[in-house]
């Protein structure tokens, strides 16, 4: 027993060395690099995809990297490995390896050029990858929105649950809140609706306005979170928990006896406002702004109430104030992911926004991790493409979903990525390995020197 | 009037009186001490003070404003610091950040500068982060700045405690027990910073202590309090000598 217990560690720490000597290539590669080299595999997969799919005996391109077609026909396991490793996993690695120079000189130019121009033009790769990789099929387009749309939801709880350390179960009633706010809005202004009757204003009018009923749909959800905060705030821990989800069951049925809005049926008919793009715009605004939140010292106030009220005080921290922002904060975040959710499905009823729904993104948030705006990001991307990727499985999903958050429970308590700052400009930096440096002494920075 | 001044302050928890006409004045620049046997009420003292409890009956003014019925973080913004007998640093959180938060009052980019990070805030931000390296460097604990508190030794921890106190700039400081748990080393560290602060900054200090060594080299005047009531209150030197107190501390013999 000792035996085996040994070869199995000398053999796990053999595989890490491994491991880590396969990644030292990689370790000088930019942000930039790595999202060039996704790029190009989209675009690879784009053009010879499907006839690369159909050799391998597949009847078309894997939508979800292959995870779906292994479990539905594992005698297919082999080939949707292969299409993964050639179709992104080769052309990532081989462009990551060999533009490792160009793409740190890039990387360093615009760093030196503007931190803002840097950030756009890495966010715009990425756009075009993701704009590539969902344009392949309505199903992938459907799971990057809601991959999208779950980050913000887990973003704006974890303030709440992470930041502030209280346990509120209220989420997914202001997310209804936001849901039904914005829903109303885009229906009673440009759809002819049975139960809302006809549009008041010209349909062309309709995409500059949906910003506005998301951001309606979002104060509408900070209203309700108001309504919460008000009693609850006197109370802490376990009592905040059954407040805030008594809360949730109160809009719930507060949206099922409202006939005007369809009452149990809910409301269809939302307009194709949510774009593929508005809802990246969306997402990249709500990360921006919670992190600059979090790092503010305003927004570090919040982790000083968390860890020690009666010091927060003392040190001219009002915390009374301090939690109530952050609560109507997260739960207009809510409201907008909620507007942003109904314009996808484009239908709602109350039971969308059910216990299920508070199950999914408390889970979103404890697997991403608390206190990380990086882990919210990993947890709401993470949990949907798993959530989509099990489907097959059916039943057997939600036994499985459970204990692989069982097991991180067990083995990371506080989730993939916890209590930890995010630092988007340190990603922009190019990255300069150590024998690298010898033959080009730091070139980027002094190219920010040289601009004027 | 004192710069603090605290007159006829009694407090009930319930039916037991914690503090009984307790009066306090201390003047800019003043060195004082309150000490007395466990469960006195020192603490009580404390926490009615800034703002923990509100006394039953009494007046507590500092420089002139009344301080009854305010919040906690509202006396603490007109100038009243406090370290804590059982150390309250935030976990997760460095130990610059520590130093920063306590400007927290003092920041004035609002909601808008947090949530879309302005010029202003971050000017703001790392004025404040400069404030803090120095009083950091004045408790010699700027080399922990970017460590997270925890991991810190704990002399350095009780030092950070007293820069975050300090970063409010206060105009009274109150020590609760600024040495408890601390080696003759830490002591004799904390007891510089403290001459050291106070003879700088020209600062109040009141302070809680069991060392009677400490508080005896330190203080200019010390009060002893006995089950909520000031039984003594002078020079060291009186303190010493006093019979009350000596009760106090030692019992007293009873005759059978």
């Amino acid at each position: 027993m000792a035996v085996a217990s040994q070869t199995l560690t000398t053999r796990w720490s053999s595989l890490r060395a491994w491991l880590a000597r396969a990644w030292h290539p990689y370790r000088p590669v930019p942000l930039l690099g790595w999202l060039a080299a996704i790029l190009v595999a989209v675009v690879i997969e784009r053009a010879i995809g499907a006839p690369v799919a159909r050799a391998l005996g597949m009847s078309r391109v894997p939508a979800l990297f292959g995870f779906i077609i292994m479990l539905k026909k594992p005698e297919l396991l082999f080939s949707a490995l292969l299409y993964v490793s050639l179709i992104y996993l080769l052309p990532i690695a081989l462009v990551a390896r060999f533009t490792v120079r160009p793409a740190n000189r890039i990387a360093g130019e615009l760093i030196g050029y503007s931190l803002t121009a840097s950030f756009l033009i890495h966010l715009s790769v990425l756009y075009a990858a993701l704009f590539l990789w969902s344009g392949e099929n309505d199903y992938r387009e459907l799971v990057a929105k809601l991959a999208m749309i779950a980050v913000i939801t887990t973003l704006s709880l974890n303030v709440v649950n992470g930041y502030m350390g209280e346990f509120s179960c209220s989420h997914p009633g202001f997310m209804a809140l936001g849901a039904y706010a914005a829903s109303v809005i885009t229906i009673l202004l440009f759809v002819d609706d049975n139960l809302l009757g006809e549009a008041l204003l010209p349909p062309e009018l309709g995409p500059f306005m949906f910003p506005i009923s998301l951001i309606i749909g979002g104060v509408v959800a900070a209203a309700g979170a108001l309504m919460v905060a008000i009693p609850s705030f006197r109370t802490r821990g376990d009592y905040l928990a059954i407040i805030s989800l008594a809360f949730m069951f109160i809009v719930k049925s507060l949206f099922e006896n409202l006939e005007v809005f369809g009452g149990p049926r809910g409301l269809a008919n939302q307009p194709d406002y949510a774009s593929l793009t508005t809802i990246f715009l969306w997402t990249i605004a709500s990360i921006w702004v919670i992190n600059n939140f979090v790092r503010s010292t305003m927004g570090k106030a919040l982790n000083a109430v968390r860890d020690g009220e009666m010091a927060a005080d003392a040190m001219t921290v009002n915390t009374r104030r301090t939690k109530m922002t952050a609560f109507l904060f997260a739960a207009f975040w809510a409201g907008v992911a909620g507007g942003l959710l109904a314009h996808v499905i484009r239908y709602i009823n109350p039971d969308t926004f059910g216990i299920r729904r508070l199950a999914e993104v408390l889970a979103m948030v404890y697997l991403g991790g608390l206190n990380a705006v990086a882990g919210s990001i990993v947890g709401g991307v993470g949990f949907v493409i798993m959530s989509e990727a099990l489907r097959p499985l059916e039943i057997l999903k939600w036994i499985m979903i459970p204990v692989l958050l069982i097991l991180l429970m067990i083995f990371r308590p506080t989730g993939l990525i916890a209590f930890r700052e995010f630092e988007p400009e340190k990603f922009l930096r190019p990255k300069v390995e150590s024998n690298d440096q010898g033959k080009h002494p730091p070139q980027p920075v002094q190219a920010v020197g040289d601009r004027p | 009037m004192a710069l603090l001044q605290v007159d006829d302050m009694t407090h009930y928890f319930g039916g037991l009186r914690a503090v009984h006409n307790y009066s306090l004045q201390i003047e800019p620049g003043e060195l004082r001490g309150l000490i007395g046997p466990n469960g006195a009420g020192k603490t009580t003292i404390f926490n009615l003070i800034t703002g923990r409890y509100t006394p039953t009956e009494g007046e507590i003014r500092l420089d002139g404003t009344s301080l009854i019925g305010l919040k906690p973080y509202e006396i603490a913004s007109l100038g009243l610091g406090r370290t804590f007998q059982n150390l309250r640093l935030w976990r997760h959180m460095t130990v610059l950040e520590h130093v920063k938060m306590a400007r927290y009052s003092r920041l004035s980019y609002g909601l808008s500068g947090a949530l879309f990070n302005t010029r202003k805030r971050r000017e703001q931000e790392q004025d404040t982060a400069e404030e803090a390296s120095r009083l950091l460097k004045r408790v010699g604990a700027d080399q922990y700045a970017d460590q997270v508190v925890t991991s810190l030794p704990y002399g350095a921890q009780r030092r950070v405690e007293l820069a975050r106190a300090l970063a409010i700039e206060p105009k009274v400081l109150f020590l609760d027990e600024p040495t408890a748990g601390m080696n003759p080393e830490e002591l004799r560290q904390i007891m510089e910073i403290i001459r050291a602060i106070h003879a700088d900054l020209g600062l109040a200090i009141f302070l809680i202590e069991h060392r009677m060594r400490f508080v005896m080299e330190l203080c200019e005047i010390i009060q002893t309090l006995d089950f909520g009531e000031v039984i003594a209150e002078g020079t060291p030197d009186e303190i010493r000598n006093d019979e009350r107190v000596i009760d106090a501390y030692l019992g007293k013999d009873i005759e059978i």
